[in-house]
C-alpha cells in the first residue's frame, strides 16, 4: 500500500468514453469520497503521522458505544469505513474536515487504487499461477495438470511455496498508475482509465502519487 | 442509483443523430479522418451486414467490395469521427447477420431493393 493521501471510495460500474480526438478509453467509474478526518496521528504520540477518515456515514442508531465515542471529536457522525492514510504532515487537516475529490486529484493525474479483488473459488495452476499447461491432442493426457512438483528421494519432500492449485482472490490488489479521465464534483464520482480490483459497490482506496 | 450515473454519462456522449438503418442497407459512412495535420472526410460505402446491439457498445460492419477484394469496417455507433451516415438503398434481407454475402460474388451477392409501398 502507499504511504501516500488518499481516498476511499466506491465502485460503480465500466463504461467507455470517447477524448476529442474519437479514440474510445475505457474507463471505470469510482464515487469517491467525501471523507472526513476522524483522527490525526502524530509522531510524537503514536510513532507515525497520518489521519484516519471515514467513509460513507452511518446513522446514530447503529453505532455502538466505543465507535460513537469515536466519532465524538470530528462531530460528523459515525462511518462505514474507517481507514488511516500516511501524510507528512497531519496538522494540514483538522479534525471534522470534509475531503473531497477534488482537494486531491486533478484530470490527468496518475492514481493507485487498491481493492479487494472477487473471489475466484478453489482454481487450478494455469488460471491461479499462469502455468502453460499440456497438449490439448495427439494422445496427450496431460491437459491442465501443474506437473513434476519436486524431485524425489532428496529432498523427499516438496519445496515450501510450490504452486498449486487452491483458493483464489479476495486478496487486497494494488492497481498502480491508472490515469483520472474526468472528475465530476457535482456528482462526487472520478472516471479513471482502465479496470480496478473488485465488485461494483465495493470498497476502493484511491491513492495520490 | 449507481447505474443512473453510468447511464448518465453514456446519454451525454450518444449521439442520437444517427439515421435508423438496418441489416442489408446500403449506406455511406463519412468518416473524418487525420493525415498528418489537415483532417478530411473519408466515405466508406457498402452493405450494413451486422448490428451490434447495446447502449455505449453499439456497433454496425459495413462491407464493400474494393478492386475484387472484399472489406469491412466496423463502427461504433456513438463514434463522434463519424461524421454522418447516409442511407442510399434499403435492402430485403431474411438475416440479421448477413455473413453469407462473404462466400459470394459478383451477381450472387447483390441484395434484393425493398420496394416502394
Amino acid at each position: 500500500m502507499p504511504n501516500t493521501m488518499g481516498l476511499m471510495g466506491k465502485k460503480i460500474g465500466m463504461t467507455r468514453v470517447y477524448s476529442e480526438h474519437g479514440g474510445a478509453t475505457p474507463v471505470t467509474v469510482i464515487q469517491a469520497g467525501p471523507c472526513v478526518v476522524l483522527q490525526k496521528k502524530t509522531v510524537a504520540k503514536e510513532g507515525y503521522n497520518a489521519v484516519q477518515l471515514g467513509f460513507s456515514s452511518k446513522k446514530d442508531n447503529r453505532l455502538n458505544k466505543p465507535e460513537s465515542g469515536h466519532a465524538k471529536s470530528a462531530d460528523k457522525g459515525g462511518f462505514y469505513h474507517i481507514k488511516e492514510f500516511r501524510v507528512d504532515d497531519p496538522d494540514n487537516y483538522e479534525l471534522g474536515q470534509e475531503i473531497g475529490i477534488a482537494d486531491l486529484f486533478k484530470v490527468g493525474d496518475l492514481v493507485d487504487v487498491n481493492g479487494r479483488m472477487k473471489g475466484r473459488g478453489f482454481q487450478g495452476v494455469i488460471k491461479r499461477h499462469g502455468f502453460a499447461g499440456g497438449p490439448a491432442g495427439h494422445g496427450s493426457k496431460h491437459h491442465r495438470a501443474p506437473g513434476s512438483i519436486g524431485c524425489s528421494a532428496w529432498p523427499s519432500r516438496v519445496i515450501k511455496g510450490k504452486k498449486m492449485p487452491g483458493h483464489m482472490g479476495t486478496n487486497v490488489v494494488n492497481k498502480k498508475n491508472l490515469t483520472v479521465i474526468d472528475i465530476r464534483e457535482e456528482d462526487g464520482i472520478m472516471l479513471v482509465k482502465g479496470s480496478v480490483p473488485g465488485s461494483k459497490q465495493g470498497l476502493l482506496q484511491i491513492f495520490t502519487k | 442509483m449507481s447505474t443512473n450515473i453510468i447511464d448518465r454519462i453514456d446519454r451525454e456522449q450518444m449521439r442520437f443523430d444517427m439515421p435508423d438503418f438496418r441489416v442489408g442497407d446500403t449506406v455511406k459512412v463519412y468518416i473524418r479522418i487525420i493525415e498528418g495535420t489537415k483532417e478530411r472526410v473519408q466515405v466508406f460505402e457498402g452493405v450494413v451486414i451486422r448490428k451490434k446491439r447495446g447502449k455505449m457498445n453499439a456497433s454496425y460492419t459495413v462491407r464493400k467490395v474494393s478492386h475484387g477484394v472484399g472489406v469491412e469496417k466496423t463502427f461504433a455507433l456513438h463514434n463522434p469521427r463519424v461524421e454522418k451516415v447516409e442511407v442510399v438503398a434499403e435492402g430485403k434481407v431474411r438475416r440479421s447477420k448477413l455473413y453469407y454475402l462473404r462466400s459470394l460474388r459478383g451477381k450472387a451477392a447483390r441484395i434484393k431493393e425493398k420496394g416502394r409501398v
